[in-house]
């Protein structure tokens, strides 16, 4: 099903397209620590990835070599086409790659709408003097990113707290902020780390639904890291499972389910 | 400006043409979209109806086709009705939060050819019950969202269909004037389905004549014109929507405002800052109860001015409201009041602007109607039904009380009948019930009277009318002594933390309650009293919460033996409910009514330990979530005793 054909259509009727990331033999090391040992694999246009595994498998720090955060020790990172230089999380986020954190990474004493706001930095580009005093190319950028700003609060259903300090919010707000935040961004990519976190059966129902929704309404492709299996089995189209830094299994849900290897690391088998 | 010709104007998309000639430019219908308020003009408005109405033809509609409509109160669901109304169809604006058999029943009953859909849940909605739907033709939805990969079969989205329709002028635009041409004052205008207390919803069939007579009677009644401005918040298949945000608005040109989510209404209000308002008193208690949690945190000097303040306004405010003669320094300080606290209060309740401003649906608590006719709000009383195109009777400027609803609506007969129930006739009496003679037949008479099924009574010195009880409510308890359960509830639930009651006591020996706690209120009073909970049940459960409560109905109980004539309705036992009272399990219906006999037979246990004198009662109820699945809860109930106040004429002798 997975070969290098260059899109296909999946069975609910999406497409899926061409190769848009390739992680090759990446190996990625803290001192004698191996935290995440030659593992290979791609994302393609338009699809749902979503990285699972054990605690302490690897799963955010592949998240963070994606997002430039980390620098692999080995291996190469291809995006578009081309071999990725060594960048800065900025650099990597100018590509068209924006993510969310799993322990939320807000401005708590600024408002819902100003967050959000911060999403947009990538797109202005009048400088600080005009911005200080408000004229001209600053005024314009502004009411442009503040109308891709709007669109994103409606889509993601936030009207009513758009001028509410984020502390104030609770828990499953704060990461739909966040997800807001990433989106206004206008990613090409969107690494979500474990969006679903903590929430309770509603707000998991929510969340999915509004990573479908930017998957089918954008065409946004997305790599998650999800605990809940339920989640990851209804909302992916691909899963690479790791642990222990490697990767024991990469494939759609239902034959990565039935992986043997999958199975053992979940449940644990006895170590000789 | 002031409209009053009705020459000519025999239909809704007349009065509509009318305003676009009339007051082209000027806005008709704005909404807060994308955080900033996005306006159309009536020309505006002309083009979007015309667009759909011709999209409406080219999918084949026919004049007399039902066209429900669902979802939140937008302009283009206005449009919808309009379009549908253009083309001589029949707009059936449905509950947007009702589901799926409720909708089932509805779209069957009135054999719906089109439906105009809000959003993704509204078309889930209709898709999970299109096979019992043997005439439906085409969903028409708003919001594409999540609906592109959907089966278009039967979809249509909204704006793809006026291009349809634009495109189609050449060969439709003809047929679309002949069919607005052939319009008369007795064609149905639009069918809005009861909520239905008891039974089925009954589809209410009004005509053109209906709408508009009371749309311009009442209009001149309260000086309404073109430069009033609306918030459309309530649902749309509400009858005192569809009079306030098309009847009156398209009869006096005035703009219809919608909020950006139901979530964001307070803020919207604000801004817009009505000058006629409508609400029902459980959203001016929504309202008062906000206020009041804010003030018990507000710091000590706010808190002074404050209760200084509204102790003052209590006292001369209604009076100065009404035109009676105030001193001259009680105005001095009710002018300050009003700098300080009034003034500012208003603002922050988004009532500055409010000239006009009614409730109705159900009686409003004396105490909540007074704090907002004390701060200057010309808040009124009207008493209405669907069947009678809303208005029965009214309260006129400067006659306003708590206690009654006013005088009879211009155009309006009313009659008390000798077992104590009202009726009217009037021009907006309904035409019938769609597809039900025996019930149109049992509640209109040949002359054109309609029973509203309410017992009450003109007061001889006034002429105002007065409301006992819906008249099957009322009864006799064991002893003969009268029994009306709404008067002893509203009373209860004036309280902040009562949210609900449902008394019990026709034929019984003593008065029972079920309430329910307002859990913003309670909440916020066991956060402040350092006490946890863990959710709605705990807290209701809490010792210190059936402390209060307990206090709120023995405070009650003083009052009801103030009135001789019902002091056999105090309460003697009680129990806090351990689930909220939800239309989504049948107990309420849809404009938030409780169904009587329902919770009367779903929680008989609870009825059978009141008056069997238990104090512990076990019970498990069935729930429903809103996405339909059910599931159950189990909690074990305090049943507590109340005491009983002395009667009046026994303390006094």
């Amino acid at each position: 099903m997975f070969d290098q054909a260059e899109s296909f259509v999946t069975a609910d009727g999406r497409t899926i397209g061409a190769v848009m990331m390739e992680m090759k033999n990446i190996t990625l090391r803290f001192g004698g620590v191996v935290a995440i040992k030659d593992i290979s694999f791609d994302v393609r246009e338009g699809e749902i990835r979503a990285i699972i595994g054990p605690n302490g498998a690897g799963k955010s720090s592949m998240l963070n070599v994606i997002s430039g955060f980390y620098h692999p020790q080995e291996g190469e990172v291809w995006y578009k086409g081309a071999r990725r230089p060594e960048m800065k999380p900025f650099e990597v986020a100018r590509q068209g790659i924006a993510r969310t954190f799993q322990n939320i990474a807000l401005f708590e004493g600024m408002s819902v709408l100003d967050n959000v706001m911060t999403g947009r930095l990538n797109h202005m580009k009048s400088g600080i003097l005009s911005q200080a005093i408000w004229y001209g190319k600053a005024e314009r950028e502004e009411t442009e990113n503040r109308a891709v700003v709007e669109r994103v609060i409606d889509f993601l259903e936030i009207q009513h707290i758009r001028k509410t300090p984020v502390s104030r919010l609770p828990y499953g707000l704060k990461k739909r902020v966040e997800l807001a935040r990433a989106l206004a961004a206008d990613p090409k990519l969107l690494l979500l780390d474990e969006p679903m976190a903590g929430m309770n059966v509603e707000e998991k129902e929510d969340m999915s639904r509004f990573i479908l929704d930017v998957n089918d309404e954008f065409g946004t492709t997305i790599v998650l890291i999800e605990h809940d299996m339920g989640v990851v089995m209804d909302l992916s189209d691909r899963v690479v499972v790791m642990d222990y830094g490697k990767k024991i299994g990469d494939g759609p849900p239902d034959e990565v389910r039935n992986n043997q290897a999958v199975i053992d690391a979940y449940l644990g088998v006895a170590h000789d | 400006m002031t409209v009053t010709d009705s020459a000519g104007l025999v239909s809704i998309p007349a009065l509509l043409a009318r305003n676009a000639s009339e007051f082209g430019d000027k806005a008709a219908y704005r909404e807060k979209e994308f955080g900033i308020w996005q306006s159309w003009t009536w020309l505006e408005a002309v083009d979007q109806v015309e667009a759909l109405a011709l999209g409406l033809l080219s999918l084949g509609a026919e004049k007399g086709d039902h066209v429900a409509i669902a979802g939140r109160n937008r302009p283009y669901l206005y449009w919808a009705m309009l379009a549908a109304q253009s083309i001589g169809a029949v707009p059936v604006p449905i509950y947007q939060d009702a589901v799926g058999d409720e909708i089932a029943y509805v779209l069957d009953h009135c054999n719906a050819r089109f439906i105009v859909a809000g959003d993704q849940e509204q078309v889930d909605k209709i898709l999970d019950i299109r096979d019992s739907l043997k005439n439906l033709q085409t969903i028409i939805y708003l919001d594409p969202r999540g609906l592109r990969k959907y089966d278009h079969s039967m979809l249509k989205q909204y704006q793809s269909l006026q291009d349809e329709g634009r495109a189609a002028r050449r060969d439709l635009g003809d047929e679309l004037v002949k069919r607005q041409k052939a319009q008369t004052y007795d064609d149905t205008c639009v069918m809005l389905y009861t909520s239905g207390t008891t039974g089925r919803p009954k589809g209410v069939v009004l005509s053109n004549r209906n709408v508009i007579e009371t749309s311009k009677n009442s209009s001149q009644f309260d000086d309404l014109g073109s430069s009033e401005e609306v918030l459309a918040y309530l649902p749309m298949a509400w009858v005192g929507d569809y009079t306030f945000s098309m009847g009156q608005a398209l009869w006096t040109g005035f703009c219809v405002n919608c909020p950006e989510s139901a979530e964001t209404m307070m803020t919207d209000l604000r801004e817009i800052g009505p000058t006629y308002y409508f609400a029902p008193p459980r959203v001016f208690e929504n309202q008062l109860t906000n206020v009041m949690i804010r003030m018990e945190d507000a710091g000590s000097l706010k808190k002074w001015m404050f209760d200084k303040a509204m102790a003052h306004a209590k006292r001369v405010g209604p009076a100065l409201l009404s035109g009676e003669p105030v001193g001259f320094m009680d105005r001095v300080k009710y002018f300050l009041g009003d700098i300080f606290i009034y003034g500012p209060l208003k603002n922050t309740l988004g009532l500055s602007r409010v000239r006009i401003g009614y409730t109705a649906g159900e009686a409003i608590g004396p105490e909540l109607f007074d704090f907002y006719r004390s701060i200057g709000i010309n808040l009124k009383q009207l008493y209405g039904q669907t069947e009678a195109t809303v208005y029965v009777t009214i309260q006129p400027d400067g006659q306003v009380r708590a206690d009654t609803v006013g005088v009879p609506a211009p155009g309006v007969e009313v009659r008390v009948g000798d077992n104590g129930e009202i009726y009217y006739r009037s021009p907006g009496v309904f035409v019938e019930y769609y597809n039900n003679p025996e019930s149109t037949a049992s509640t209109k008479d040949a002359e054109g009277w309609v029973a509203t099924g309410d017992a009450g009574f003109f007061e001889e010195d006034t002429g105002h009318l007065r409301i006992i009880d819906r008249a099957k409510d009322v009864g006799k308890m064991a002893d003969g002594r009268l029994f009306a359960p709404k008067y002893v509830e509203n009373k209860l639930k004036f309280y902040p933390n009562i949210l609900e009651a449902v008394v019990f006591g026709s034929s019984r020996d003593y008065c029972t309650a079920f309430v329910n706690i307002d859990l913003n209120a309670v909440g916020n009073w066991a956060e402040r009293n350092n006490i946890a909970y863990g959710g709605y049940q705990e807290l209701s459960q809490h010792p210190k919460v059936l402390d209060m409560i307990q206090a709120h109905i023995e405070e009650t109980n003083q009052s009801i033996a103030q009135d001789p004539m019902l002091s056999g309705c105090q309460v003697s036992r009680f129990l806090v409910l351990h689930k909220e009272l939800d239309a989504d399990d049948g107990e309420m219906t849809r404009t938030r009514k409780v169904r009587r006999r329902t919770v009367e037979d779903k929680f008989d246990d609870l009825i059978a330990g009141l008056y069997g004198g238990a104090e512990f009662v076990e019970t498990t109820t069935e729930v429903t979530y809103e996405d339909g699945r059910k599931g159950s809860i189990s909690a074990k109930l305090e049943l507590r005793d109340a005491a009983i106040a002395a009667e009046q004429q026994v303390a006094a002798q």
